[in-house]
């Protein structure tokens, strides 16, 4: 179980950082300074496209953090990206105003089509943009907070966990399918027009939302990295480990998994957020539970416990979905389920967990845990 | 034994009439003992007569059926969560080691050691000075400095289980409760598991649950034996030894 990939050292930090310094520059330049008859200019479509895959790459980071580190294997975390995207598509709703087909300034078409005379409760607040911001982040993390509050103190843990998010996120969709629920129930929310004043079709915006979504991924991966980093990383990993041991040194581990759980809820929901305007829809697909299988299989295949795994497995599984889903549209399932086990079996720590793991074997096994010790060690 | 109204006053835990119902069967069977501020106790007893179900209950992870357990005379441990005995400064080693084995040797103690710490001082990068003069002195009176960036699983088995005698070391317990500390252990890992005990005595209150007789006679201790979930003798080891009831369910055996 020698499993000390999770931590890069302070230079593969640097690289990580530089990779993602390239991504957030390359994008932009490649479509907005390459003349477009160059086989190097990137189309205008790839950039929300790409984009996209930044969102997926978060959404992955999310679970990894609560997979990888702390040994919880959510299958739902697709429910909380949702309701991040939810809440920042309720904001685009509201903006635009009477623009929509029925002119109502201030319902979104669906309610004036079911006949509502006024916007729900919930939906006030959403026509300000730092109040969405918030809720973006907000609800996610209630709803994980209070499921994890009541996993984690019955203990719940293993498959038994994974399953009830299974439970969780269909209750969503199920729910959210509903038109009386004042989500557009199964068409969802869309048609939106713009965001902050600036039109979304327009290139500056999309340049501008996907910036946005790299340097949340940087973000992201700061964060969790300076968790994993701290003593708190190692108590996951003691949990993940051994969790009654960690329990019998006195340690809240009630706490430490909620924190965790519910700060990832949060990154997800961010992920949704930035994802709705770069795809301009969001509808009860997102929480079925295949979506939310999807995302552990891009952790698994970039390698568990690494954090930096997680992006790059979602950059792969995605990208490969998207040229494969080009020549053979039906198979994509398919693919996906021979990649899947591919990957098990021939790199079980994935692409990443691997590379780590061929580096240490080389540096020789005393270096494997002095990989840690520049943070803190001082003697 | 009828509980008596005064406890001595060096008592640091008074187990009383515990019982331990599995369905029928009687792990512990209306159990009770006395334990000594500072005291070394060994207690020995055939394979089922409850030496770990006994521990368990000390340490909040079984509930009893029926009896209590008294901690610095006022505290009753049944009523408490395992991670509140735990930071009541009651440290217990499993039968099994269980050290954290994907983390370095030193990440294990020093997890120990913040052991109860709030989030926000698990979140802080920097390990503070005395922490980190902690964890060198434990490192040293387990004989595992030289080892102390190396990951525990990679530790052998007598490593492992000083690692983890000295996470219990480094939360500066009051009482510790060991589980068989040298089952499997070669005879020259024995003999220093045995030093170390000995030089834990009168800082701490030590339990050990052993079967090596030999081992228990090295440690010298008032020995207690359980039999069938309740306590059949007690006494300094060579009046144990000596006791026929003894040799007849445990030691003739062997
Ligand atoms: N959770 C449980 N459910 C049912 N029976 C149990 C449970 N835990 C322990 N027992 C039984 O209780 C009895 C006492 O077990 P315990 O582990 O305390 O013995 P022990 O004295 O530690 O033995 P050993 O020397 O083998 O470690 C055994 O017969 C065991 O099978
Ligand atoms: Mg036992």
């Amino acid at each position: 179980m020698n499993d000390r990939t999770t931590l890069l050292g302070p230079r593969g930090r640097i690289a990580m950082f530089l990779v993602l310094a390239v991504l957030l520059v390359s994008v932009p330049a490649l479509n907005q300074w390459v003349p477009p008859g160059s086989p190097f200019h990137l189309p205008d479509h790839a950039v929300p496209l790409v984009g996209k895959y930044v969102c997926y790459a978060l959404l992955a980071l999310s679970l990894d953090l609560v997979w990888g580190l702390a040994g919880v294997l959510s299958l739902g975390h697709g429910a909380f990206f949702a309701l991040g995207g939810y809440a920042m598509g309720m904001y685009l709703m509201r903006q635009i105003g009477d623009r929509g087909v029925y002119g109502n300034p201030e319902l979104p078409d669906f309610m004036v089509f079911l006949n509502w005379s006024e916007l729900p409760w919930y939906w006030q607040g959403f026509d300000q943009f730092p109040f969405a911001l918030v809720m973006v982040a907000l609800v996610p993390g209630i709803l994980a907070f209070v499921f994890g509050w009541f996993a984690f103190r019955s203990r719940i843990t293993g498959v038994y966990l994974s399953i009830i998010s299974q439970a969780m996120t269909y209750a969503l969709m199920l729910a959210f399918f509903r038109n009386d629920m004042g989500f557009g129930g199964n068409n969802g929310l869309t048609d939106f027009k713009d965001l902050l004043g600036y039109p979304l079709q327009a290139m500056e915006t999309r340049i501008g939302l996907y910036v946005a979504s790299v340097l949340a991924l940087g973000i992201g991966l700061w964060l969790s990295i300076r968790i994993a980093n701290a003593p708190l990383g190692r108590l996951l990993i003691a949990i993940r480990d051994a969790e009654s041991r960690a329990r019998f040194l006195g340690h809240r581990v009630l706490a430490a998994k909620l924190f965790v759980w519910t700060l990832s809820a949060m990154m997800a929901g961010v992920a949704g957020a930035l994802y709705v305007p770069q795809v301009g829809i969001i509808n009860p697909s997102e929480f079925s539970p295949a979506n939310s299988i999807e995302v552990a299989i891009w952790v698994a295949v970039g390698g568990r416990g690494t954090l930096i795994g997680a992006p790059i497995g979602a950059f792969i599984v995605n990208g490969t979905k998207s040229w494969f889903t080009g020549l053979f549209p039906e198979l994509w399932l398919l693919g996906l389920g021979t990649l899947f086990v591919a990957v098990t079996l021939f790199l079980p720590k994935g692409v990443i967990g691997t590379l780590i793991e061929l580096r240490l074997r080389r540096a020789g096994p005393a270096l494997a845990a002095t990989n840690l010790e520049p943070e803190h060690a001082g003697a | 034994m009828p509980a008596p109204d005064v406890l001595p006053a060096d008592t640091l835990l008074y187990v009383d009439g515990v019982t331990v119902d599995f369905d029928g069967f009687k792990a512990l069977n209306s159990l009770s003992l006395y334990l000594g501020k500072g005291e070394l106790r060994t207690i020995i007893g055939p394979n089922g007569a409850g030496k770990t179900t006994m521990m368990d209950v000390i340490t909040g992870k079984t509930r009893p059926t029926s009896g209590t357990v008294l901690y610095e005379g006022s505290v009753d441990l049944t009523r408490k969560a395992e991670e509140e005995i735990a930071r009541l400064g009651i440290g217990r080693k499993f039968q099994k080691p269980t050290v954290f084995e994907a983390l370095s040797v030193r990440d294990n103690l020093e997890l120990a050691s913040l052991g109860g710490q709030k989030l926000g001082v698990l979140l802080t990068m920097r390990t503070k000075e005395e922490t980190r003069e902690r964890i060198d002195t434990v490192l040293e009176t387990i004989g595992l400095a030289g080892r102390r960036a190396v990951l525990a699983g990679s530790l052998s088995h007598g490593e492992k289980q000083w690692l983890e005698i000295g996470m219990l070391l480094i939360q500066d317990p009051k009482l510790i409760l060991l589980d068989e500390p040298v089952a499997g252990m070669t005879d020259a890992d024995t003999e220093k598991t045995a030093e170390l005990i000995l030089r834990l005595k009168g800082q701490h209150t030590v339990v050990v649950v052993e079967h090596d007789m030999h081992f228990v006679e090295t440690l010298a201790a008032k020995t207690t034996v359980l039999h069938e979930g309740r306590v059949l003798a007690e006494g300094s080891v060579a009046a144990v030894r000596a006791d026929p009831t003894v040799i007849e369910v445990y030691l003739g055996r062997s």
